[in-house]
């Protein structure tokens, strides 16, 4: 076991936990997250691109992450807060089922995959195929995003700060994404629809909670199912 | 799954440290591709009218000294093509010779000599080494920490498609000073097989990737971009790629029109970093600084020295 250190506490919080990855392993990061009492505050230090950070803890942890980290972080999580004040690899929190994780930068491909509860906020720009499947979770990106996103997502919220790329929103069931910039093309089955004021309500509060103050929600444009590829029809056209 | 890693430096300041930089970006990517391994490694060129042979000896007797066999098989070479064959470097598995660039003599005597040997890389800047087993091992079976150069790929394969033999491991250098190194898989390789074997250009694998070296290859030798030769890679194959292609001036990155296989690229003022995962560069000088970015899909990146 490496360093697993703990730092003076700050005003009105308990100890902070310093967990070193140039001393840890994955494994042990993972095991020492685990085993905290819910409410501690931890700080993952050196990172330098370590996959498989945070995953799969079920207590309310305040997990700050001090750098660029790799793959699936903070993946599976039921409750913990993570912030990686960094940029990310693919999938970032696959599988979230309640809590939140922030990043500041960017997060490569898959971001928020699956996600079936949970808070999701990227700072930075995603790259291809943001929110694919999601599932209930709530991902706000910041900047743009990259194609494919939103694919086949059956519920939840997806907002995109910037830009969208190709195909948004491909093959869409139950969720709804809303982009403040442009969108390089819509996807098979997605549609632009009028925006109610419901959707404004949706938007602000999923931008108050991001800490966004570059998006107005009476201004972006919302992106749905068109309810065309919703049912897959065995027998249409007797061809199957 | 497949790993791939480039260095290309821009300055002159890290050419010494080319082996020690590349050695630990692939050996991080062995969870991408523990069952084979190779490099290509460019340097200062040998004279103008000569190649270095990047050579495999599969029949190296484990008993005999292997610098006398190789040096043995250069005076051999040598009286062969009337012009001198030297050896730059013994490696375990055979030798870099440096001989003329007339290719297809160089490799007909080669072969008429020892039917055992392979050229797996030629050209007057590069050197090709490619083998079966943790890249761990092979890195330090060839000595890459001592390997000196401008730029540099590696590749470490998990084979999906077809056999994990030497052949069939990266980088494919089918023409002078040419690379490529592939992770993805082509689905449509045996048609594109069968047309550049009708303009008589023949692969000696069964491999996916050695396909699109030689259609890459081919475009070259016609006069075309690498940039030019990766467009024509997007229209005339199908299947999943990220593709790291190098010429003795350009190194250039592609990923497919989805985007389906990873690659981070890092740029400073002294060198440009390719890698399938960002953590595979976290062990280069100056990588906190570096502006670091994902290629977008079909997006063709091409730095040139």
């Amino acid at each position: 076991m490496g360093t697993v250190t703990e730092t003076a506490p700050e005003a009105g919080l308990e100890n902070t936990l310093e967990l070193d990855c140039a001393t840890l392993s994955t494994r042990e990061v993972n095991t020492a997250l685990r085993e905290l009492p819910a409410r501690s505050r931890v700080r993952i230090v050196n990172p330098r691109g370590r996959h498989n950070l945070a995953v799969a803890l079920d207590q309310e942890l305040d997990i700050e992450i001090a750098g660029h980290a790799g793959y699936f972080i903070g993946g599976l999580c039921d409750g913990p807060s993570i912030t990686v004040d960094g940029f990310v690899g693919w999938s970032l929190a696959e599988n979230l089922m309640s809590g939140t994780v922030r990043v500041r930068g960017n997060a490569s491909e898959c971001c928020g995959a699956t996600g079936h509860g949970g808070l999701i906020v990227v700072h930075g720009d995603t790259s291809s195929r943001a929110g694919i499947s999601l599932k209930g979770a709530e991902l706000a990106v910041g900047g743009d995003v990259g194609h494919m996103s939103g694919f086949m997502a059956q519920a939840g919220t997806i907002l995109v700060g910037g830009n969208a790329g190709d195909a948004l929103g491909d093959s869409l069931y139950e969720a709804v994404i809303y982009v403040a910039g442009s969108i390089a093309s819509l996807g098979s089955d997605a549609q632009v629809e009028d925006l109610t004021q419901e959707d404004v309500d949706r938007v602000r509060s999923l931008v108050e909670r991001a800490g966004f103050d570059h998006i107005s929600p009476e201004d972006v444009t919302r992106v749905a199912s068109a309810k065309h590829l919703y049912n897959f029809d065995a027998l249409k056209e007797q061809k199957y | 799954m497949c790993g791939i890693v480039g260095l290309h430096l821009k300055t002159e300041r890290h050419h010494d440290a080319l082996g020690r930089l590349l050695s630990p970006m692939l050996d991080c990517l062995e969870t991408r591709g523990p069952d084979s391994a190779g490099l290509a490694i460019y340097s200062e060129p040998v004279p103008v009218g000569s190649f270095r042979y990047s050579v495999r000896i599969d029949g190296l007797d484990p008993d005999a000294d292997t610098k006398t066999v190789v040096t043995t098989l250069a005076l051999e070479l040598s009286q062969d093509l009337g012009s001198p064959v030297t050896c730059e470097r013994v490696r375990p598995d055979g030798a870099v010779l440096i001989a003329s660039d007339r290719v297809r003599e160089v490799t007909s005597r080669l072969a008429e000599r020892r039917p055992d040997a392979t050229v797996v890389g030629f050209g007057r800047h590069i050197e090709v080494v490619k083998d079966v087993g943790r890249p761990r091992d092979i890195l330090r079976r060839h000595e890459i920490d001592d390997r000196t150069g401008y730029q540099g790929v590696g590749h470490t394969r998990m084979a999906t498609e077809s056999a994990v033999t030497t052949d069939h491991s990266h980088p494919f250098a089918p023409n002078a000073d040419l690379a490529l190194v592939h992770n993805g898989s082509f689905s449509n390789h045996a048609t594109v097989r069968r047309r550049l074997a009708q303009s008589g250009i023949r692969c000696v694998t069964d491999n996916d990737s050695e396909v699109a070296a030689r259609l890459i290859g081919r475009e070259v030798d016609s006069g075309a971009t690498l940039e030019t030769a990766l467009k024509t890679v997007g229209q005339e194959m199908d299947g999943f790629y990220t593709l790291l292609v190098t010429t003795a001036r350009e190194f250039a990155v592609v990923r497919d029109s989805f985007a389906c296989k990873p690659l981070v690229v890092a740029e400073t003022d002294e060198y440009v970093a390719v890698t399938s995962e960002y953590i595979a560069m976290t062990s280069l000088p100056g990588i906190g600084s570096a502006r670091v970015f994902e290629p977008t899909p079909g997006e063709i990146h091409v730095w040139e020295r």
